[in-house]
């Protein structure tokens, strides 16, 4: 990468500054084609979907018919399942990451942290469609055999617990996607309760709090926006997840309040169906799911880095 | 908290104490849960993929539908070919938008640059395939090497570029000033100087990318579409172990889903060799001054 | 160690481009997945200078990705509709190859066989019989003993001729799923759970207690999945097999673009959900190299691959379609 030089490289002359500009040129170009990319994406994706967006209009956000037979598409199912198991991927993995950067930076002993992080950092590098095959062959069977038959024995009288179990299920897309957000909202939740001044916990040990309410007191509300912003980022992740989810949520388009029925998410209906959209608004279509996906991943994100930086950027939070 | 919430009640103090105790191991059994999946992933790993993983499975192609035997050779030199690719088309983008960065770049134009390439970061990558497909699919009129590795490629590029900015903005001001003391025109000042010596943060920053796209199956599913023979040619369509595991995974064959685990398991290995790489690379750069 | 990688990667690139050789794409039908992979295997002895790669994405994917040039040969179950063929920017030939049947698989305990007729079928699939114990299910099987376990309805997630075939017999044997869903290569399923490919559905039905789904015959023999006699035109319970599919190809009028559909055929003996499958090829072939080697393929397939159909359960075609066939091929222009 460096250009080949010897440390007694003789002082070069006093050149002409074309190299120098040329240079930094160059790098802003490089840096300009993140913008470029951006462009690019949102570009192609409006450029592929111009024939259902003109045909349909906002009406194809609220239509839930999806049929390829009459050349009818909406993208409400889509959307449902996106946000669905989405959520339910937050409400298991918030509650469990940030109690495992509890863990990590004011509980375990300094020897067990390092580990610990690593298998964190091992966690997220497994790849989409491994927890997909594990998902199918071993989390899969458990869920219908095991888990499912237990929340329909004791909890089936709530209509998220009704209706036939298949094991492939919205449920199984939550959990999976869970799995999957996991370790980067333990990490930055980990980063946040780090910048956690160790004033504010010697402050309210002092006054005879017990660990918890330590916790409580000094650590939690002073990193709540923090912790909220690191949801907000796994939601972001979770938004895009397509093999594992495409593998375990049973490509269904429908609208449920049984968790445990199929769904379907728009990153997986575009990877199952793009390659053979046969009609040219059936293509149209997915290009616009594209769109919608990567706008509400977009929309979800800057909101995520802005509320990360006002935490980072702005001095301590008054505990009242 | 002026007020001291905590009243000196006997019963009390011992309520609080014992929540306390409750608390801490929930937190706890928190962590335990949270780093089990790992543990349950390659323990799966292990015991379904290792029996089929033989001499053959490095060196044989994919056998046809009912005949056993066979390996994933193609997928695997597919999968190490898809990355150079990508590291080729992401490696100097990134590298030299982190350099203007952190060498040229206004304040005001560097905050945002900096937030486009974490919207970027965001795009899904399922995206990235279909946007690949439309720019060098349908105009070429082929499914191609190409077009998997630019789509990795593209996907490298933010966080490379990241990375990079993070370790040069590390560099001692002073080796710049010393450079640009001595007359030494300020490209060189930067590559020469600068960059060599972030040059382990830099490859670092390009593994943990690289480790990052070696998994990803989305974007290659429209743009390298998977191939059941040898790639010869980068204009044609390519092997990849992720594409080789889900075709095989939601397949009905016993045989392919042994194949299918011994591929995830060779895939886990590359990536976590990568990983260790990283954490190798990131302890000497600790250690040097 | 970056440069290392980077070196094993290149040596990488350079080891798999140590001997040229011509590759062929084609994407397409999961159907004759199992055959064409035979063949592309076999006839890579005969012509080492030729490899013929073979995706199966599902024949929506073969269709769409052949007239988008994407690919050199599609392939689908379903012949293409006058309205995507029009888009075709040359003249397009459908090649029929083999014949097969979509066999109604599921899961259920002791795996009898069943005896179904269409109209429960078309039920099942439109969501109104629910109930495995059913009278109409029960009806048509005394003696069997069939447990109450809820229909778990599996179907095609993908554009897919497999689906063709089965919501074309469908839409001939029930006005109701003709009028509520039609005939497709994917459709606004009533109900039920996706897989992808064939793979996927057998995967499904094999994973999920009660499930039935459709598949092709051999995807069913070769995962040992109960599949259902079904009762046809004639009004005969008949297993599908080689025989009961080249009965039903044998009563069909063929014309010269053969697209046909042989599904309800009429004949006592036909198996009614079955269908021919067809590689889609352009008559005037783009990449002269490539066409010759195409249709040098196809010449060998209709000689000698035909043989190894019945080996993986399909039906060959009778000798004078075969004849037909191979003057068409003699039409190709490269």
């Amino acid at each position: 990468m460096s250009p080949s030089s010897s440390p007694e490289r003789p002082l070069p002359e006093t050149s002409s500054k074309v190299p120098d500009i040329a240079f930094k040129w160059v790098a802003a170009a490089a840096a300009a084609m993140i913008v470029v990319l951006i462009v690019l994406v949102g570009w192609e994706l409006y450029h592929g979907s111009r024939m259902s967006l003109s045909k349909f209009g906002f009406g194809f956000l609220w239509s839930s018919q999806w049929d390829p037979v009459q050349d009818k598409y909406g993208a409400l199912p889509f959307i449902f399942g996106t946000l669905v198991s989405s959520l339910l991927a937050l409400l298991i993995a918030v509650p469990l990451g940030v109690a495992t950067a509890l863990f990590l930076t004011e509980l375990a002993p300094q020897r067990l942290r390092q580990p610990v992080v690593m298998a964190i950092e091992m966690l997220a590098a497994v790849p989409s469609v491994i927890f997909g095959l594990w998902g199918i062959f071993v989390m899969i069977p458990w869920l219908r055999d095991d888990l499912f038959l237990w929340l329909k024995r004791y909890f089936g009288l709530l209509p998220l617990f009704q209706g036939p179990i298949y094991g492939v299920s919205m449920l199984a897309a939550g959990i999976v996607i869970a799995i999957m957000i996991l370790p980067i909202i333990t990490s930055i939740s980990r980063e946040i309760l780090r910048s956690v001044p160790n004033l504010q916990r010697e402050a309210a040990y002092a006054l005879g709090a017990t660990r918890w309410e330590v916790l409580k007191i000094a650590v939690l509300s002073y990193a709540r926006r923090g912790l909220f912003g690191a949801a907000v980022l796994g939601l972001g992740r979770a938004l895009g997840e397509t093999m594992a989810v495409t593998m375990v949520i049973g490509n269904r388009p429908q609208i449920s309040a049984s968790l445990f029925a199929p769904g379907y998410t728009l990153a997986s209906v575009i990877a199952n169906e793009f390659t053979e959209a046969t009609s040219d608004l059936y293509q149209n279509s997915l290009f616009e799911l594209g769109l919608v996906l990567m706008g509400v991943a977009i929309l979800v994100n800057i909101a995520a880095q802005i509320m990360l930086k006002s935490m980072t950027g702005s001095g301590p939070i008054k505990v009242h | 908290m002026a007020t001291s919430p905590f009243l000196p009640t006997e019963s009390y103090a011992r309520w609080r104490k014992m929540k306390s105790a409750a608390v801490t191991a929930v937190l706890v059994v928190c962590a335990i849960a949270v780093i089990a999946p790992l543990f349950l992933v390659i323990y799966f790993l292990l015991a379904n993929g290792s029996s089929s993983i033989d001499w053959n499975f490095f060196t044989q192609l994919p056998k046809p539908t009912g005949e056993l035997g066979g390996g994933m050779a193609n997928a695997i030199v597919g999968t190490l070919t898809l990355l150079a690719m990508a590291a080729i088309v992401g490696v100097p983008i990134g590298v030299l938008g982190g350099i203007y960065l952190a060498e040229y770049g206004s304040d005001r134009a560097n905050d945002w640059l900096r937030f486009a390439a974490d919207v970027l970061n965001g795009v899904p990558s399922i995206v990235w395939g279909m946007v690949v497909y439309l720019m060098l699919v349908v105009p070429f009129k082929t499914f191609s090497a190409y077009a998997g590795g630019v789509a990795l490629g593209l996907m490298m590029v933010p966080l490379v570029m990241r990375t990079t900015e993070e370790v040069l903005v590390l560099v001692p001001q002073s080796y710049r000033e010393a450079a640009l003391a001595l007359g030494v025109a300020r490209w060189k000042v930067i590559m020469v100087i600068v960059v060599r010596t972030a040059l382990k943060g830099i490859a670092t920053g390009v593994i943990v990318a690289l480790a990052r796209i070696a998994g990803e199956t989305a974007p290659l599913l429209f743009t390298a579409l998977g191939n059941s023979f040898w790639n010869h040619n980068l204009k044609e369509p390519i092997a990849a172990l992720p594409l080789q595991i889900f075709a095989y995974a939601i397949s009905p064959y016993d045989d392919w889903h042994r194949q299918a685990w011994a591929g995830a398991l060779v895939l886990m290995v590359l990536i976590l060799a990568l990983n260790v790489t990283v954490r190798i690379l990131s302890r000497d750069r600790n250690q040097s001054p | 160690m970056k440069k290392y990688l980077a070196l094993l990667a290149l040596a990488a690139i350079g080891v798999s481009h140590a001997s040229a050789q011509m590759l062929i794409n084609g994407a397409g039908a999961t159907f004759p997945f199992p055959i064409y992979s035979k063949w592309f295997d076999e006839y890579a002895k005969i012509d080492p200078s030729v490899r013929f790669n073979y995706q199966s994405i599902g024949s929506g994917g073969g269709q769409k990705q052949i007239l988008a040039e994407t690919v050199d040969f599609g392939a689908s179950d379903g012949p293409m509709s006058d309205e995507n063929l029009a888009k075709a920017p040359r003249k397009l030939l459908h090649i029929p190859t083999v014949a097969g049947a979509d066999v109604v698989s599921y899961n259920l305990p002791g795996a009898p066989t069943l005896k179904l007729d269409g109209p429960t079928l078309a039920a099942i699939f439109l969501g109104t019989i629910t109930k495995w114990n059913d009278p109409a299910i029960t009806g048509q099987n005394p003696g069997t003993a069939i447990p109450d376990v809820d229909i778990v309805v599996v179907h095609r997630s993908d554009g897919s001729g497999t689906s063709y075939i089965w919501t074309d017999y469908l839409s001939k044997v029930s006005p109701e799923w003709k009028q509520k869903v039609g005939k497709g290569t994917s459709v606004s399923w009533p109900t039920g759970l996706g897989g992808k490919g064939n793979e996927g559905v057998s995967g499904q039905i094999k994973q999920t207690p009660g499930a039935i789904g459709y598949i092709e015959l051999v995807y069913a023999k070769q995962n040992k999945l109960p599949f259902a006699d079904i009762k046809n035109a004639a009004g005969v319970y008949i297993t599908p097999s080689i025989e009961s599919v080249t009965d039903a190809l044998a009563t069909a009028q063929i014309p010269d673009d053969y697209r046909f559909s042989i599904t309800n055929a009429p004949g006592v003996a036909s198996y009614p959900i079955a269908s021919a499958t067809w590689l889609l090829v352009y008559q005037q072939q783009s990449d002269p190299a490539k066409g010759k080697k195409l249709v040098e393929f196809l010449k060998w397939a209709f000689k000698d691959g035909e043989g190894m159909a019945s080996t993986l359960l399909y039906a060959p075609l009778p000798d004078a379609l075969r004849k037909r066939v191979l003057d068409t091929v003699d039409t190709i222009k490269y």
